[in-house]
């Protein structure tokens, strides 16, 4: 029989020998641990050290299992060499013979070389030594300084201060634990630590431990000084690889071994926590175990190969529930999914790579942890459950989970609509009370009336019950119509109507004259369709688009005169302020458009103020339309010694064009002359961003209530080719798009390649588009202020009798 | 009894819009429906105060301007979910001209339930 020697009896080399003998391998075999005791849990040395567990309780094997296997232990005796010429292992208490050998020599702790380092009282925190040293030093009262705030730091911080010691944790990164978690989750971490009264000073390098006997204090780099009866080293391992070393086996960082776990020597392999496999050292157990039982199979004579896994990530500390897998960096392509509740103290992030989950943090709440550990594995592809993957298996579909699970988990008081404070127990009162369709819930409770972004949580509250689905939501525009207004729009087009009793009639209305939110969208998309046909409804439109300018809270309004392209002279500066005066104007403040808004002005004043501006030569800036608001520039190259070409002159000119256009939303330009993007043009609807060769388009950005960067739709060589492009992309948006829908909600449903085709490939069609913006604007560009400036039209914006004179009787 | 008041020709308030009339305590506002009836109420939502003058016009309604409460121009009640009145004046058109009841004169502060 071969004869087998094992170096090292820790967690990896013990599963080794399960296999092996389970297997009824053919060897002797010969055990040798430095630690007079044989495998145990390591990693279950946190709960003895806390106290919640003995070391008899984390014994893996014990003397009997050894012996019933007929394996040879040399238990407390050092390996003091191996000798490869002759084949055997030298032992403190002799010579052993191997055909095969096995290093498995583990890990040995850090330690960082700082003067007093040696003195009595200064730990690591590897073996059980170690944490009988620590539990005999755990005084409760006396002081503790862990130096490193890692997975095993803060285990043993946690476990000191169960004790009853006073504990510091020294970190000398940012956050704590940053190989497993984000700063986010980290910040979390640290708060629970310190709630349960440990310190934690980040940050914070190690200069010095002082003492004359023993360990006393700590010094920092910074000058900080923390008494300390019991200083922890747990600022890392390294492969414990001093025997290859010796015997001239190959070592990078640590043993080498190729996919079979097999050194430089073919007689003898390594694995655990000494090898290094392709330039990667292992220190969590799951890939210990695999390199295992490759290992076992290698010995066997089978064929078996090792490929490093994904590894997660638990921090075992009562009380502090916390889960990293995967990788979390963030990087090119990557995306990020964030859930947070700061009441609740949870996190979780989620990364992902196209449609792939790569990487999951989360803290307060691990119930899902192995879950999204497993889609990271088998690299699942998450694009169906996207939009509900962070909360969780609960809300996936599929057979074997409830995906009402989670919502009919909710407390009646938790709150479903954050927009109007709509709770869980009142929608389901609504539903009792006969509300079966969102358009009922919507009118009785107002949840999902406002952003609309808890629609699907509604829903699923009323389907749970209703103890069905609810009844189909009528896909209508409002309630006046069941036609949704993809419908209508069609309709207004193919049957040519061009009224708004002709849509109501044409379309079955059942309203005689619409309602307050079929009207405006109606209104849009007759102009928007007939320009040289329809008459703008001033009735139909909102307050704000109706008075041009925008209502404040108290019924004043706010008047912000055009700038184009954020360009002023001193003689407008010279009439604002004039006009501010004149008109008692509250507050004069710069916009996030590169212009002045003028807030609180009466609504009676409001024809003078622009008539008084118009006289000097501006017009309405619509910042109360949707329509064109601004174009925001840089200086370009006119003055800025990086810019690449005139984007204040292309600036102005876009909005030279465009001003007056109503859209379906509001549409915001943004055109930089380099790419450093001062005007931050790459979160507006269009973006330009000018370089040397010429312009990048890009669309669909947003930085309202939802943020999002554009995605570029061309580059083009020269401005007017940019000029027609953007008209051209407008136009379509304004054909095509339903009322309210931003621009990037727009190009989110229709796709980025269908807009792509329509205004970058097809030129044909490019210039027709543009052509229509063209027609449009002949109509629509021209200054609302001035013609309701007109002394004639002045009067709809004053009162029409004042009674504050008149007797009473 | 009701005094009326000639206020102004109907053609003044535009179709499915109103007007304000400046009363000591307050405005009231002037609604013209689209089947040319005309109402008058206080111009003020008992929500958040929001200028009801300003609001959308549609059938014998008008939406509040500030957050969309919709309220029945013939009682002045809140529709829907929400709760709260507007009071309501009486008003009348004759020979193209509209009246209103003398009581807007000397209102005093509408009767405003909680809501």
């Amino acid at each position: 029989m071969e004869k087998l020697v094992v170096i090292g009896a820790g967690m990896a080399s013990g599963r080794m020998l399960e296999h092996l003998t389970e297997a009824g391998a053919p060897y002797q075999i010969t055990l040798f641990n430095a630690e007079p005791r044989g495998n145990y849990n390591r990693i279950m040395l946190s709960p003895v050290l806390s106290g919640e567990k003995t070391y008899e309780e984390i014994v893996t094997h014990d003397d009997a299992w050894y012996a019933k296997r007929g394996i040879t232990t040399r238990f407390g005796e050092h390996v003091v060499g191996i000798d490869r010429a002759r084949k055997v292992v030298v032992g403190q208490r002799g010579e052993v013979a191997y055909d095969r050998l096995v290093i498995a020599t583990g890990s040995a702790p850090f330690m960082i070389p700082v003067a007093g380092r040696d003195l009595p009282g200064v730990v690591a925190y590897r073996d059980l030594d170690d944490t009988n040293t620590m539990i005999a030093a755990a005084r409760p009262g006396a002081e503790a300084v862990v130096i490193g705030g890692g997975l095993l730091g803060l285990e043993a911080a946690a476990g000191l201060q169960m004790r009853g010691m006073k504990v510091t944790v020294i970190h000398l990164m940012g956050h704590l634990m940053e190989r497993q978690l984000d700063a986010s989750a980290g910040h979390l971490l640290q708060k629970t630590l310190e709630a349960r009264g440990i310190t934690v000073h980040c940050k914070g390098a190690t200069k010095a431990i002082l003492g004359e006997k023993r360990a006393e204090a700590v010094l920092l780099e910074d000058g900080t000084v923390y008494g300390a009866d019991l200083v922890v080293m747990a600022v890392g391992i390294r492969p414990e690889t001093r025997l290859a070393n010796d015997a001239g086996i190959e070592v990078e960082r640590g043993i080498t071994v190729d996919d079979r776990m097999l050194t430089s020597d073919p007689a003898i392999f390594a694995l655990g926590e000494c090898v290094e496999h392709r330039g990667q050292l292992f220190g969590l157990v799951a890939p210990l175990y695999d390199q295992a039982k490759v290992l076992a199979a290698t010995l066997m004579g089978a064929d078996a190969a090792f490929q490093p896994v994904q590894t997660a990530t638990k921090l075992k500390v009562t009380g502090c529930d916390l889960f990293s897998a995967g990788d979390f960096a963030e990087g090119p392509g990557r995306e990020d999914i964030v859930f947070r509740d700061p009441g609740r103290g949870l996190y979780k992030r989620l990364v992902l790579e196209g449609d792939r989950l790569v990487g999951a943090v989360m803290y307060g709440d691990t119930a899902d942890g192995n879950w999204f550990f497993g889609l990271i594995k088998d690299r699942t592809d998450i694009s169906e459950m996207r939009e509900t993957l962070i909360f969780g298996p609960a809300f996936q579909g599929g057979a074997t989970v409830d995906p009402m699970a989670a919502v009919a988990a909710l407390p009646p008081d938790a709150e479903i609509c954050g927009c109007n404070g709509v709770c869980k127990g009142r929608i389901m009162e609504a539903v009792a009370g006969g509300a079966d369709t969102l358009d009922k819930i919507r009118a009785t409770t107002k949840a999902s009336n406002s952003c609309g972004t808890c629609t699907g949580l509604v829903q699923q509250v009323m389907a749970l019950t209703l103890g069905e689905a609810p009844a189909e939501a009528p896909a209508g525009m409002c309630g006046c119509t069941d036609l949704s207004h993809e419908d209508v729009r069609r309709l207004i087009k193919s049957r040519g109507l061009k009224s708004m009793p002709a849509v109501m009639q044409e379309c079955g209305w059942t309203t005689p004259d619409g309602c307050a939110k079929c009207r405006p969208a109606l209104n849009y998309y007759l102009l928007s369709d007939w320009p040289l046909d329809y008459r703008d409804d001033r009735q139909a439109r909102f307050v704000n688009e109706r008075n041009h300018a925008n209502i404040q809270k108290d019924g004043s309004y706010s008047v912000v005169p055009r700038m184009w392209g954020g360009v002023t002279t001193p003689a407008e500066l010279r009439a604002i302020a004039d006009a501010a005066e004149k008109y008692d104007v509250p507050m004069v403040k710069v916009t996030g458009g590169q212009r002045i808004d003028l807030l609180g002005v009466r609504k009676e004043d409001l024809p003078a103020i622009w008539a008084d501006l118009n006289a000097a030569g501006m017009v309405s800036g619509h910042a109360y339309s949707k329509g064109l608001r601004t174009v925001k520039t840089c200086v370009g190259k006119e003055f800025c010694r990086f810019g690449t070409q005139d984007s204040t002159g292309l600036g102005v000119r876009l909005e030279k064009l465009m001003w007056g256009s109503w859209t379906p939303h509001k549409v915001k330009l943004g055109v930089s002359g380099c790419p450093r993007n001062c005007a931050e043009a790459t979160c507006k609807d269009i973006g330009v961003v000018c370089v040397d060769s010429g312009f990048q388009i890009s669309v669909a950005g947003a930085a309202g209530m939802e943020v999002r960067e554009t995605e570029l739709l061309a580059t083009v060589a020269t401005e007017d080719e940019a000029v027609e492009l953007i008209a051209a992309f407008t136009q379509a948006y304004r054909e095509n798009a339903r009322y309210l829908d931003r621009a990037y909600k727009w190009v989110a449903k229709v796709g980025l390649d269908w807009v792509k085709a329509q205004v970058v490939d097809d030129l044909e069609n490019r210039r027709a588009l543009s052509d229509r913006f063209d027609l449009s604007q002949s109509v629509y560009r021209k200054d609302p202020w001035a013609e309701h400036a007109k002394p004639g039209a002045r009067d709809e914006f004053a009162p029409l009798a004042d009674m504050q004179l008149e007797a009473a009787e | 009894m009701t005094n009326w008041i000639d206020i102004a020709a109907l053609v003044d308030i535009p179709v499915q819009g109103a007007r304000l009339i400046r009363a000591r305590t307050g405005c009231v506002a002037l609604f013209r429906t689209h089947d040319d009836r005309v109402f008058a109420l206080d111009d003020r939502c008992p929500h958040k105060g929001g200028p009801l003058s300003e609001g959308i016009v549609a059938g014998h309604t008008v939406a509040c301007p500030l957050h969309a409460w919709v309220f029945d121009l013939n009682t002045g009640r809140a529709q829907g979910a929400d709760a709260g009145t507007v009071a309501t004046y009486p008003a009348r058109i004759e020979n193209g001209r509209v009246l209103v009841g003398s009581a807007i004169i000397n209102r005093r502060p509408a009767p405003v339930p909680a809501g």
